[in-house]
């Protein structure tokens, strides 16, 4: 249970690539965490806030287009609108494909596996036409930025994010006895109440009753999003008075900085750092993680005030972080990339291929293999257990792609014999290395060895 | 090495490899047939069937109460996007638990909600996580894995478990040489979940692509009957009803999938709209598709917890108790709302704020394959739901 260059490549990294050399410690690792993030320059992601087309540009063209009299008028409106809902798509496919590219070109790849992580720690969807586009960007503002920082500032961020705050349908709530709920007959929708306790804080384990709840609920409402305005604390929305949430009275009026300093509380909660020291660790190393290694990230958690790197390097340096058992399953996503990576598909390459091959052999491998994009069923994001994953109509996608998908990217396979080493270095099983040298065609040989469960698990 | 002591040294031989099996010729043990429909994100009952007659309805709902809903039996209205079901009620093939529930209480989350839907009560520490049509499978003498299909792209949790039932979406292929298959086999053979899910996965994949003109000329068939002129043509729901009517028309005998989207926390009319649609067209489909079988069939429509009594401050409702179990097929006595209603008044409500539940959701579930597979009220009690009390007979199958 020591420091293994292999397992540090798979298990906390995009996977063996034939040009980035694997890690030569546990310090390496975090010397490249502490470093700038490269990737952000090397292949960038328009955030939110800057992001085109926006849906502010959306709201103004259909005002334009609601307001044309004349024929021609209707006709130039319409067509502006159907040109951004064209670039729309467009832009959600290239991002998609920028943050495959990014796993691809990390010389590690361990940011972009933490940013995965708190993407899905905090799974948002767009939920209209204006949103759509818009999870990467959200994801690259409120998230990236945060991932080696402290999860108080990422945990504010998320949760006052215009996509959150659709995604969980906050922006309608009003407090029953505001001024604007009164008028407008309106009052609490507790769904961004309850996920922020019982997935994004404290977890459903963790000491909260429905009274806290819908105490939260009144505390958030206020918290709104127009696209035109962008977001906003809408004090008129907003229920006068203090809340009482987990014992803790916020007030005694209601402002953002209440809101704030309620979200800063949660995010510090003893049953918050044993939440996240828990889905850390299964995360990475196992289903059934070590008592001891949640125990120490718990610990480090709570002591420095949920600082995220510090987290990551008491995993780091925790043994059973480093245990043989390869106990994890690299969901879809993951293992499209891996296999990217490892064939040594330049990152350029994605962005260059026709919308037909990215949907032919990206957005639909990617559904059959049980991990549509950016589209998990519920709040709770992706399974992690590996029999979630290894189920024969998502085994079959997996088995098509690596045996079909290779050629396509990469005209020129590398024989299996060397594949092998560069897919599985010293990790290559006995079985795998024979099926390689035995294959009829290279792409069965290919193929193969990314089926394999040696090269499926981490 | 070579390739026969290589494979001697790994102790397999091709001769003994399950990836060689021919497909056994599958008699399925019993002639009923059970679908599960999962309901994953709470469907609110007494929205897709409203309690008009209940005095303080209106109240609680000032604006989902729309008045498009139309009677049913002088108390209850049907929501309008179930109305192409309504001949199915007419003949007494629908019907409807009012106010049902899993033990879960409180916390309301939807996942652990889930989890204990489907693993029929089960502890909620995640230690115990097979799914209770998987232990129903397991007391079956002579169940096969086609026996029961758990259907769609994501794991069925009702189904998991040492049963090694069928699970296959639609949209599935596999083609892979017969050498690169032996291969596959080798590299496979040390990982049981791999191996097995492979193994699975060529043997349906070939089993479907068998089928699949047999099941192109069903789906004609069923295009030609006149309950399929209101369902829309498309979509993933349609896909996973005709792929669980073509095998529960040859040896499947127990089906389970889910329809997604029921959280309707905000501006609920329309979230619920499409969900009841894709459900009534779900219905129809698997009506069709069955065929003369639908005399032997139930469809039961299982959701996690029902919604708050009182809609929300944004015209929707949130996460709460007793829900509605909607059931179907032509083994059902449908035509009724089964059970105890227990009144929207404030004091009937749970916390206040929820449907009481009336009836354990488990139990009915258990007296239906009482009476569709004669078990017998010790394995239910003990095997397939342990710890639940199976109470007296609801009257929901013929």
């Amino acid at each position: 249970m020591t420091f293994d260059p292999f397992i540090a490549a798979t298990r906390f990294g995009t996977g063996l690539s034939p040009v980035h050399a694997p890690p030569a410690s546990a310090a390496d690792i975090m010397a490249r965490l502490e470093g700038p993030d490269a990737m952000v320059a090397a292949i960038p992601i328009a955030p939110f806030a800057t992001a085109t087309p926006s849906p502010a540009d959306y709201v103004t063209l259909r005002r334009a287009e609601n307001a044309a009299e004349t024929d021609a008028d209707k006709a130039r409106t319409k067509a502006a609108t159907d040109e951004w809902r064209e670039a729309a798509r467009l832009m959600n496919y290239e991002n998609a494909l920028r943050t495959m590219s990014r796993s691809i070109a990390a010389p590690l790849g361990l940011r972009e596996r933490l940013t995965a992580f708190w993407a899905d720690h905090f799974t948002t969807k767009g939920r209209n036409i204006q949103t759509r586009h818009m999870v990467t960007p959200f994801i690259e503002e409120a998230i990236r930025p945060h991932i080696t920082g402290n999860f108080a500032d990422m945990l504010r961020s998320v949760t006052t994010h215009p996509i959150m705050l659709h995604y969980l349908q906050q922006i309608d709530s009003h407090g029953p006895n505001s001024p604007r709920g009164i008028r407008r007959g309106r009052g609490l929708n507790e769904n961004l109440a309850r996920e922020l306790l019982e997935l994004h804080s404290l977890g459903v384990g963790g000491r909260y009753s429905q009274t806290d709840v819908t105490e939260l609920a009144e505390l958030l409402t206020g918290l709104t999003y127009h696209p035109l305005s962008g977001f906003t604390f809408d004090k008129q929305m907003a229920e006068p008075g203090a809340e009482t949430v987990l014992g803790v009275s916020y007030g005694p009026d209601a402002s953002l900085k209440t809101i704030h300093a309620a979200i800063d509380r949660l995010a510090r909660h003893p049953d918050t750092a044993r939440h996240i020291a828990r889905k850390l660790a299964v995360h990475f190393i196992s289903d059934t993680p070590d008592a001891g290694l949640v125990g120490r990230l718990e610990q480090v958690f709570a002591q420095t005030g949920g600082d995220l790197l510090a987290v990551m390097g008491a995993m780091l340096d925790h043994p059973a972080a480093w245990t043989s058992a390869r106990a994890k399953v690299r969901p879809p996503i993951e293992f499209i990339n891996a296999s990217f990576r490892a064939l040594n598909v330049a990152p350029g390459t994605l962005l260059q291929r026709d919308l037909q091959d990215i949907r032919r052999w990206i957005e639909r491998p990617l559904r059959v293999m049980g991990q549509p994009w950016q589209a998990p069923v519920g709040p709770d994001g992706w399974p992690e257990a590996p029999a979630d994953w290894i189920i024969p109509q998502a085994m079959a996608g997996r088995i098509s792609w690596a045996m079909q998908a290779p050629a396509q990217f990469a005209p020129d396979l590398p024989d299996p014999r060397d594949f092998v080493r560069t897919a599985l270095g010293d990790l290559a099983p006995q079985a795998v290395i024979f099926a390689a040298e035995s294959a009829e065609k290279r792409s069965d040989g290919i193929g193969i060895i990314l089926a394999s469960p040696a090269f499926q698990r981490r | 090495m070579d390739r026969r002591a290589f494979l001697t040294s790994i102790g397999c031989s091709l001769a003994a490899s399950p990836l060689l099996t021919p497909i056994a010729l599958a008699q399925a043990p019993f002639d009923n047939r059970l679908v599960v429909i999962i309901l994953r994100g709470a469907m609110d009952g007494i929205d897709a069937f409203r309690p008009l007659g209940d005095p303080d309805y209106a109240a609680l709902r000032p604006d989902l109460n729309d008045g498009q809903a139309a009677d049913l039996n002088g108390f209850w209205a049907l929501h309008p996007a179930l109305e192409p079901l309504r001949p199915l009620w007419n003949m007494g093939e629908l019907g409807v638990v009012p106010a049902v529930s899993t033990p879960y209480r409180d916390k309301r989350s939807h996942f652990d909600g889930q989890d204990m839907l489907e693993a029929g009560g089960q502890a909620l520490d995640g230690t115990v996580n097979d799914g209770w049509l998987n232990r129903l499978l397991q007391t079956i003498p002579g169940a096969q894995s086609e026996t029961a299909y758990a259907i769609g792209r994501e794991q069925m949790q009702i189904l998991s478990g040492p049963f090694a039932a069928a699970r296959w979406s639609p949209e599935a292929r596999l083609n892979i040489s017969p050498q690169a298959e032996r291969l596959l086999e080798l590299v496979l053979h040390e990982d049981p979940l791999f191996r097995e899910a492979s193994v699975q996965a060529i043997d349906i994949a070939s089993q479907v692509a068998l089928s699949r003109e047999e099941d192109a000329a069903a789906l004609e068939d069923m295009a030609a009957n006149p309950m399929m002129n209101s369902v829309a043509s498309g979509g993933q729901h349609i896909q996973l009803a005709q792929f669980a009517a073509a095998r529960l028309r040859g040896a499947t005998r127990i089906a389970s999938f889910s329809i997604n989207g029921w959280d309707t926390h905000l501006i609920q009319q329309n979230g619920i709209t499409r969900g009841l649609s894709r459900l009534s067209d779900t219905i129809l489909t698997l009506r069709t598709g069955l065929g003369d079988d639908w005399g032997k069939t139930a469809v039961l429509c299982l959701t996690e917890f029902g919604r708050t009594a009182r809609q929300n401050g944004t015209r929707g409702t949130d996460h709460g108790t007793g829900g509605a179990m909607i059931y179907a097929g032509g083994a059902m006595r449908g035509g009724q709302f089964a059970g105890q209603w227990p009144g929207l008044a404030e004091a009937a409500l749970y916390d206040r704020r929820d449907i009481m539940p009336t009836a354990d959701v488990r139990s009915l579930a258990a007296w239906v394959m009482r009476g569709m597979f004669g078990l017998d009220r010790s394995t239910l009690e003990g095997v397939v739901f342990p710890g639940l009390e199976l109470g007296d007979d609801p009257g929901v199958l013929l």
